[in-house]
């Protein structure tokens, strides 16, 4: 699955520069970080650039895992192996944690993407995190378009627009209140072709999910849904093997496959040049819920 | 050998593949409608955002899809038709990569046009065919050369409103071209286009047989932009704030992580560390492994052959490393609703370096309508001012490079952190 690691065009050489300042201003503005980490690509990525930003010292935070139990196994496999192999430290905050405990409640449709939220913002507050990474990109939706790179959050975790900052040239600036705290975004420039063409370039390993691979899905929304745990398939829905891959990775019940022959990065690189429809529109049931819905949701605390 | 190239390496002068640009214009410029058909005729627009941007047009009774649905972001701005912050888009064809910072023009036009502008190499401006060239027209402009950007394009949008008149095109552009020159912007295009209908932005117009010149997308495909000064003669040497001490136990590893700011260094380069201490650089480490040279922007780390105690905030220097300073005049832009008043405590980011800083006295504001300076007891938001700045310790400080990446600053509320000015060295010496 892994192509020969080349040199980067140019301007992956740029992206990747700026990253590597971003995650460096962080380590040496904030106190105790946090990166999160779901095992998609975005975050393998921002974790390879911070390998990159350390070394060869180790990465001088730990990765924050935001679990909705709604897991690819094969996710949950890379990112343990990931751990290992790299010595990595690694925290879970499980969302059924909290619904154990009473304190949230499964929604009617069983998606829990949005019930991250809370376990996020607590962990946030209970660990003293006066910074936390993350691997949004400005390309992804429109409300993550107006996202800074450095971008305060109240001591509820919320995100008031029009309460940014200004960036101006490349100086970061994470003053804050406390209990405050700054989320990161050191890939806020990147779109999805260019961290594609960056894991070939970089030999980097991703879940086996992402590239194309017999698979038993039923069909809901347009999208093609894996069965699991979490209510799928109902009643009226039919299994069937497609060849799929996955163009983003999240909670199971609102991530869908798309139809797929790409086996390799290069495959894949073509396939997203083709492609009518932008990964989250694809993908992602969480954000056809309304026109705003990741702009509602940054509001409270998400990502 | 004790020299430090100042000159920028063959690699340095490349055509960047990156273009970083920057839209203005005020309302009712069209400039989300331009913006939009920028990324539908780049091909930018995939089919679900094109059809979400169809569905409400329809909705709305809209005789033509609504382009500038695609890039206004935010449900309130969707519901008041107006673009509250700067939003960044990504559209790429096959000679370059485009990153495009889009501001809007009414509210805090001088702190959002600042901030697009403060990375970018070109900016866009657009303005009315039928109106030419308003103040908000002269203020962007006027902000981009205190910035220093080299490239400006108008676009005289609407020119399908004025039955694509060469003669009001042309007055317009004369008026443009003399303004811009008057500024120092000598790279200047102006373009007439109708962003509605898509004349001469990524397609050439048939309607506009009397202009000859490039479309907006010809020109930003074509433009040279470089990344260091290369004509400056007093063009600023190595300069390398430090970000981040790394250090490994077990190799005996002490590196210093940065981003070059200016200027470039090699192995084996002597380097001036401040206070009569000086080193030789003797590994340079990057993402690529070991580099014999490294350029400015890169983000390298720099080991050094005498043991020293550097850490962040720290610049490493080539021989024309800057005096330690206190006190300086600067140019700063007033981007928080709070106001600046002499005597001020604040804190100030310059580099890598934070400390507490003083606003000792505001020489002057700019009235920016008339290019005419006047006394003033505050700096209010979207004012630009000229102030003094005394620092609490002492820092090498340089002079403005127009590319922001040496003698920039924020002044920052030492309350609550939030940035209340951008600013520009502009005098080490001031009387």
């Amino acid at each position: 699955m892994r192509e020969t690691a080349t040199t980067l065009s140019p301007h992956l050489k740029d992206l990747e520069n700026e990253s590597l300042q971003i995650l460096r201003e962080a380590a040496g503005q904030f106190d105790k970080i946090a990166l999160l980490f779901s095992g998609g690509k975005d975050s393998v990525v921002v974790f390879e650039l911070a390998r990159r930003a350390f070394a060869p010292a180790q990465v001088p935070f730990e990765l924050l895992h935001v679990d909705t139990g709604h897991n690819f196994s094969e996710v949950i496999k890379f990112r343990d192996d990931l751990v290992e192999r790299t010595g990595a430290r690694l925290r879970v905050a499980k969302v059924q944690d909290w619904i154990d405990r009473g304190e949230l409640k499964e929604r009617p449709d069983g998606t829990r993407n949005p019930l991250q939220t809370v376990p996020l913002v607590e962990t946030i507050e209970e660990q003293g995190y006066d910074a936390v990474l993350g691997g949004a990109r400005r390309d992804e939706e429109r409300a993550r378009a107006k996202e800074r790179i450095f971008s305060v959050r109240d001591n509820f975790g919320g995100w008031d627009p029009r309460r940014q900052r200004p960036e101006i040239w490349n100086l970061y600036n994470g003053g804050h209140l406390p209990g405050e705290n700054i989320r990161v975004f050191p890939i806020s420039n990147w779109t999805e072709t260019d961290i594609w063409e960056y894991i070939g370039a970089r030999g980097i390993e991703l879940p086996p999910i992402y590239f194309a691979h017999e698979r038993e899905v039923f069909e809901r929304d347009g999208m093609y849904l894996t069965a699991g745990d979490w209510g799928g398939p109902k009643k009226g829905e039919t299994l069937e093997t497609k060849k799929v891959r996955y163009r983003t990775v999240g909670d199971m019940s609102c991530t869908g496959a798309v139809l797929s022959e790409a086996s390799t990065i290069d495959d894949i690189l073509t396939e997203i040049s083709t492609s009518t429809l932008t990964e989250r529109g694809a993908t992602r049931a969480d954000d056809r819920l309304g026109e705003s819905s990741m702009e509602d949701r940054k509001k409270e605390g998400y990502f | 050998m004790t020299v430090t190239s100042t000159e920028p390496s063959s690699e340095i002068l490349q055509q960047r593949q990156t273009l970083h640009l920057c839209t203005a214009g005020s309302v009712d410029d069209g400039k989300s409608t331009f913006v939009g058909r920028l990324l539908h005729d780049t091909k930018s627009i995939l089919a679900d955002q094109l059809s979400a941007v169809e569905r409400t047009s329809r909705e709305r009774g809209l005789e033509h899809p609504d382009l500038s649905l695609l890039v206004d972001g935010l449900r309130a701005e969707r519901e008041q038709g107006i673009t509250i912050d700067v939003a960044y888009r990504y559209f790429s064809t096959a000679r370059r990569t485009f990153i495009l910072a889009d501001t809007p023009g009414h509210v805090q036009y001088t702190r959002n046009t600042v901030t697009g502008v403060s990375t970018s190499e070109v900016v866009v401006l657009l303005s009315d065919a039928r109106h030419g060239i308003v103040s908000q027209t002269k203020r962007h402009l006027a902000v981009a050369a205190l910035l220093g950007i080299k490239h400006v394009v108008l676009a005289v949008n609407k020119i399908d409103l004025v039955d694509y008149s060469a003669s009001i095109f042309e007055t317009i552009r004369d008026e443009f071209v003399e303004l811009a020159r008057s500024k120092g912007i000598t790279d200047v295009q102006v373009i007439p286009i109708s962003a509605l209908l898509g004349d001469n932005v990524v397609n050439p117009s048939e309607h506009t047989p009397w202009y000859d010149g490039p479309t907006v997308l010809g020109y930003l495909e074509e433009v040279e932009v470089h990344t260091q000064n290369t004509n400056s003669e007093n063009s600023t040497g190595f300069r390398f704030p430090i970000q981040y001490v790394i250090r490994e136990g077990s190799q005996d590893y002490r590196g210093y992580a940065g981003r070059i700011t200016s200027g470039e260094i090699a192995v084996g380069d002597s380097v001036d560390l401040g206070q009569e201490r000086s080193a030789t650089v003797t590994h340079i480490d990057s993402s690529d492994g070991a580099l014999n040279i490294a350029g400015v922007d890169e983000s390298v780390v720099l080991r050094l052959s005498a043991e020293n105690d550097l850490a962040r905030g720290d610049l490493i220097a080539a021989s024309d490393r800057p005096e330690d300073t206190t006190i300086f005049e600067a140019t700063i832009v007033g981007l928080s609703e709070q106001s600046l008043r002499a005597k001020s405590k604040l804190k100030i980011r310059y580099g890598t370096s934070l400390l507490q800083a003083r606003l000792v006295g505001i020489t002057s504001v700019l009235d920016i309508d008339t290019s005419t300076e006047h006394e003033a007891q505050t700096v209010e938001l979207n004012d630009i001012a000229t102030v003094k700045i005394q620092l609490a310790q002492p820092l090498p400080i340089d002079l403005y490079n127009a590319q922001g990446r040496v003698g920039s600053f924020l002044l920052i509320d030492p309350s609550d952190g939030n940035t209340l000015a951008a600013g520009m060295v502009s005098d080490l010496n001031p009387s």
